[in-house]
């Protein structure tokens, strides 16, 4: 039907019309609520005290005086962390992957735990694992380690499997018909073919984990995040917006590495699952 | 075709270069990511001697989570017990038990997810809004884009806790800075998305409006909105997934929702709340995520 058909279009139904009438005035009138619900007015008497701290923090006139090693060693040890978590939850999440696929494991009620266990690790935030972490094996980055390796196993070990099913099988036929073992058909057969998505989705995750690791700190999970919050508690504005600035400049580091290694490893964005 | 064969032995060779070409490189990048990992293994203390000393105390914390201790000097009891399982509220090991505090944790569930709605509300607008002058195909200024384009980088790229651990103190502790804190992130992630959709619109109709005389606006109005709306709808349904999860943990710093009583469990070592608490929110966040996927499909279905 061509556009200047549309006055030949029978108009909407009266009764629509009103329906959809009723709903907008709904979906507003629970919107003002939601906005009483939460107080929104206190941002009339909020933003000129968020002015006093915005012109706090572009004054670096003190900037000679800040521990500017101690703010990099946090942030290198930030980076050092998600790399970390994220290399562990590779290495986890490989044979998980595999167990989850169904064209690998048959079984469906092994395939059910497998999933609900990565489902499990997921629907926690990584923040929600640091907490736990940092209660069970104390105060440092180990904790932060540990939970992001937990919350990317569950990441990743989904995308596995997905990806693992997605996988041409002739291939694995072709590996089978030369009377290769089982452990053979997966290195030569399946390994091949998901590779591309396992070193895309890797560095992905390293440049979103690097991102999240910045806060883990504020729950003492090692990190930038520590000293961040330390600097919030003291109203030391100047010194938050210049770790602010820090964090920003480093995750652009880390995604514009990444982009050039995933350019480099599976060679330009059509090869990407 | 035997061993001597001229071609064949030319094959071999190349064969046997191209081989040990990948072979070293695989090498190559083993020792670098193995030296990558031992550094980074020893800037952040993560020696095995810590992980093998750590690793009975996860175990015990994590077997403590799933304990209660029903008196003082009681010895602690697994949670729940198959004779006991619904028993009332003053019966050890019973769900009841376990969940007693369970409508202090609904009303602050319910408000984490109204915290989302009206984030993901807000941070729509905005980015609906934003991502016209950010659309390289759509706004002929070249500055207006660079600009719309470095402030939606600029909100997306700040972590949303510290944003809201910061909007805390204009904004006062409680629920308003962590909706103001989503918001902002969502805006920025949205209008980073929506104006890539925008570029992607077909533009004949815009040109159909200007030639007609319309303004910038009708031309956005009646010629780039109709094109884009399922994608908008199913991004925003997206992110309010996403949203879902964020305001769980936004409580942290004081900005509302299930995690300000999460912290205080987990700092007091309420351990069976904390387990109650972790698998209220997994079972919402898992609930909202199967909502929104179907609404999605029907969205897209009924639109397109």
């Amino acid at each position: 039907m061509s556009a200047s058909a549309a006055h030949l279009l029978p108009r909407t139904p009266p009764a629509r019309r009103a329906m959809q009438w009723i709903f907008g005035l709904a979906a507003f009138t629970y919107f003002v609520y939601l906005l009483w619900l939460f107080d929104f007015d206190r941002i009339f008497t909020g933003l000129p005290k968020l002015w006093i701290i915005v012109r706090l923090m572009i004054d670096w006139s003190q900037i000679a005086q800040w521990d500017h090693a101690e703010l990099l060693r946090s942030m290198v040890e930030t980076v050092a962390m998600a790399f970390l978590g994220t290399f562990l939850a590779v290495i986890f999440a490989l044979p998980l992957g595999f167990m989850g696929a169904r064209n690998i494991v048959p079984s469906r009620v092994f395939r059910f735990f497998a999933r609900r266990i990565f489902d499990g690790c997921r629907g926690l935030d990584q923040f929600i694992w640091a907490l736990v972490f940092v209660r069970a094996v104390g105060l440092g980055p180990i904790a932060g380690i540990l939970a992001i390796m937990v919350a990317e196993t569950g990441v990743l070990s989904k995308l596995f499997a997905e990806a693992i099913e997605n996988i041409d099988t002739r291939q694995v036929d072709a590996i089978r018909s030369t009377g290769a073992s089982r452990i053979a058909e997966l290195r030569y057969g399946v390994l091949p073919q998901i590779l591309p998505v396992l070193i895309s989705q890797a560095l992905y995750s390293i440049e979103s984990n690097s991102r999240e690791a910045t806060i883990l700190g504020l729950v003492g999970a090692g990190g930038i995040g520590l000293r961040l919050s330390e600097r919030i508690q003291i109203n030391a504005w100047d010194q938050v917006a210049y770790v602010i600035v820090l964090i920003l400049i480093t995750v652009a580091l880390i995604d514009s590495l990444s982009r050039w290694l995933r350019l480099r490893l599976i060679g330009g964005p059509s090869q990407q699952a | 075709m035997t061993s001597a064969d001229p071609a064949w032995q030319l094959f071999e060779q190349r064969f046997g270069a191209l081989r040990r070409a990948r072979r070293t490189e695989s090498l190559l990048i083993f020792v670098i990511l193995v030296l990558l990992f031992v550094v980074s293994a020893v800037w952040t203390d993560f020696a095995p001697a810590r992980i093998i000393e750590g690793v009975p105390r996860i175990g015990e914390y994590f077997g403590k989570l799933f304990s209660i201790q029903p008196s003082e000097n009681a010895p602690p009891e697994a949670v729940l017990a198959w004779q006991h399982v619904f028993g009332g509220v003053r019966e050890p090991q019973s769900i009841a038990y376990w969940f007693y505090r369970f409508n202090v944790y609904a009303a602050l569930l319910w408000q984490t997810v109204q915290m989302a709605i009206l984030a993901t509300v807000l941070g729509y607008c905005a980015a609906f809004a934003l991502s016209f002058p950010a659309a390289r195909t759509l706004t002929a200024n070249r500055y207006v884009v660079f600009v719309s384009r470095r402030l939606l980088e600029f909100m997306r790229t700040i972590p949303q806790v510290v944003l809201a651990f910061i909007l805390v103190w204009p904004f006062g502790i409680g629920p308003l800075a962590g909706v103001l804190a989503i918001a902002i992130h969502t805006t920025g992630s949205l209008g980073k998305l929506f104006s890539e959709l925008s570029e992607n619109a077909d533009l004949r109709p815009v040109e159909g409006i200007r030639a007609a005389g319309g303004s910038w606006l009708a031309q956005m109005r009646y010629g780039v909105v109709p094109q884009m709306l399922p994608g908008f709808l199913s991004y925003g349904l997206l992110r309010f997934e996403i949203n879902v999860r964020s305001s769980t943990i936004i409580g942290f710093v004081g900005a509302g929702g299930i995690g300000q009583e999460l912290k205080r469990v987990i700092g007091f070592n309420i351990y069976e709340e904390v387990s109650a608490i972790c698998i209220l929110i997994l079972l919402i966040v898992v609930a909202i995520d199967l909502l929104s996927e179907r609404v999605r499909h029907r969205l897209i279905g009924a639109l397109v």
